[in-house]
């Protein structure tokens, strides 16, 4: 019974959302209507299981002294302030009254002075290490990496105004080799060539796990057995 | 040393201190690179011109802090387009971190340039929605089931711009500025594609490639990465010369992004021409 009756949720829920889609109105329309208005309340539910599960993992690291287990500390410490300053509206000029985004605000600040600058500077140190490791791994060792480098160097200067610049000068029945149509047209050929070809495959990977979940084949969602 | 094996050796902190200068020194000779629009971002523009005065437009700002660089300079010209032809725009974001992105263009960009404008009937905060793909599609059966009031808690049935909306239909194009998942994706899987919504938007360098497939059927336009965004500030100058006044973020950054570009191209070749000697030479032997 324990499997049964989610089993059935389940299937229900999917055909419904499934056939909702295509069937523009009537009860089924009308349930599919139903079943995309609780989305909204099960994603809160979500941020509980989120939060929840951050907490149970990094108290047992702390506990546990595991490896690294300060910087734990630190995500239990951001993760209680932040909480508590959002929740109670700590240092809102409008007090409980006031919105939880009210400019001045307790949050506001450590949005503005923590979290951003912490976030850009993350990010900006991708900037040296893709540097070093195009220096140090980008090499034409077979003929598939140098048409990659060759492709990755006519990008680089193809997508700045210096692309132009460079290649600028050529005839107009040479127009394109210069380095911005190059660069347009690998991104809208063989770019899209490959990404379409990837999202086929994954879509098509999403209809089938879907089907196989709907249909009660695909169980691991409900978990083990005990 | 001789040279391929000084190449070999190069120090990884010569490599940084190059792209640290890079980046710092074009941004205190800020030097200034002719642009214009390629027809991808063009079609943004065009979208933009086209619809009639007062339409309503959902910007869904889904990124950041990290990202903002690039995509900062695209809200910002958006919204300085948008505001300039009359339209109404509603600020969204599926990215909980996109609320403050939210505030700082709300501040920075509408207050302080369009202090004639009102909130509530020229534009709107609503805030953010989780679920991605899953908030589209119940925004697009119904929106106030989602979001029933925006970020400072009025009800949306208050706000004049708001009062009449019922769902994403009800918006004349839907703009994503993207830096992943959930994003300018699932706003056309969810709501271009299934509610004939035209659907345009941009995103960081290393996103726009996935999205590129999109182009033209299912997406009107994109800007992609800050060249992108470059690209929206040359037209938007170009279409309104009182703008050239102002700072355009996207065209001073260009600077640091050529000059780094040129820098990483340079490693690139210098460390081929090292990689080719040692190559020449173990041959020899």
């Amino acid at each position: 019974m324990r499997r049964n009756i989610p089993l059935i949720i389940t299937f229900i829920t999917g055909m419904v959302l499934i056939l909702g889609y295509f069937v523009t109105r009537g009860p089924l329309h009308t349930l599919y209507e139903s079943f995309s208005d609780y989305f909204a309340i099960i994603t809160v539910f979500a941020f509980i299981l989120g939060g929840g599960n951050l907490i149970k993992v990094h108290l047992r690291r702390i506990a546990n002294r595991a490896k690294d287990w300060r910087y734990s500390m630190v995500t239990m410490v951001g993760f209680t302030v932040t909480l508590i300053v959002g929740m109670f509206k700590i240092g809102a000029p409008g007090g409980w009254g006031a919105a939880v985004v009210e400019p001045e605000s307790w949050l506001q600040f450590i949005f503005d002075g923590i979290f951003t600058p912490l976030a850009a500077t993350m990010f900006a140190l991708l900037a040296f290490f893709v540097a070093s490791a195009s220096y140090r791994a980008f090499r034409a060792r077979t003929k598939e990496a140098t048409i990659l480098l060759v492709a990755a160097c006519i990008i680089l200067l193809g997508r700045t105004p210096i692309g132009g610049w460079l290649t600028g000068w050529l005839p107009p029945e040479l127009s394109f080799l210069d380095l911005p149509n190059l660069a347009n047209w690998i991104m809208a050929w063989p770019n899209t060539a490959g990404q379409r070809a990837i999202m086929i495959g994954i879509a098509l990977g999403v209809v089938a796990t879907s089907l196989r979940i709907i249909f009660g084949i695909e169980r691991n969602y409900l978990g083990r057995d005990e | 040393m001789r040279f391929p094996e000084a190449l070999k050796r190069l120090d990884r902190r010569i490599i940084f201190l190059l792209i640290a200068a890079s980046v710092a020194l074009p941004l205190v000779w800020k030097p200034q690179f002719d642009d214009h629009a390629t027809p991808i971002v063009q079609a943004i523009y065009d979208r933009m011109e086209s619809l009639p005065a007062g339409s309503r437009i959902l910007l869904a700002l889904d990124y950041g802090p990290s990202t903002a660089p690039e995509l900062d300079p695209m809200a910002v010209a958006l919204v300085r387009h948008g505001i300039r032809k009359g339209h109404r725009i509603a600020l969204f974001t599926l990215w909980p971190d996109g609320l403050g992105q939210i505030n700082k263009i709300t501040d920075d960009t509408i207050r302080a340039e369009f202090p004639d404008k009102r909130y509530g009937a020229d534009y709107v905060n609503l805030g953010y929605k989780a679920g991605g793909g899953g908030a589209i599609n119940t925004m697009m059966v119904n929106l106030k089931t989602m979001i029933p009031a925006d970020a400072l808690g009025a009800l949306l049935d208050s706000l004049p711009m708001m009062a009449e909306t019922r769902s994403l239909s009800d918006f004349s194009v839907i703009v994503s500025l993207t830096a992943g998942d959930p994003g300018l994706k699932e706003w056309i899987q969810f709501a271009g594609d299934i509610g004939g919504i035209p659907v345009m938007g941009g995103g960081t360098a290393v996103v726009a490639p996935e999205l590129y497939p999109y182009y033209p059927q299912q997406m009107v336009g994109i800007m992609g990465g800050l060249k992108g965004a470059s690209e929206y500030e040359s037209a938007l100058m170009l279409g309104y010369p009182d703008t050239e006044r102002l700072e355009m973020a996207a065209t001073v950054r260009m600077g640091p992004q050529v000059v780094s570009h040129v820098v990483i191209v340079l490693l690139v070749i210098l460390g081929n021409i090292g990689y080719l000697l040692e190559r020449k030479k173990s041959i020899r032997r």
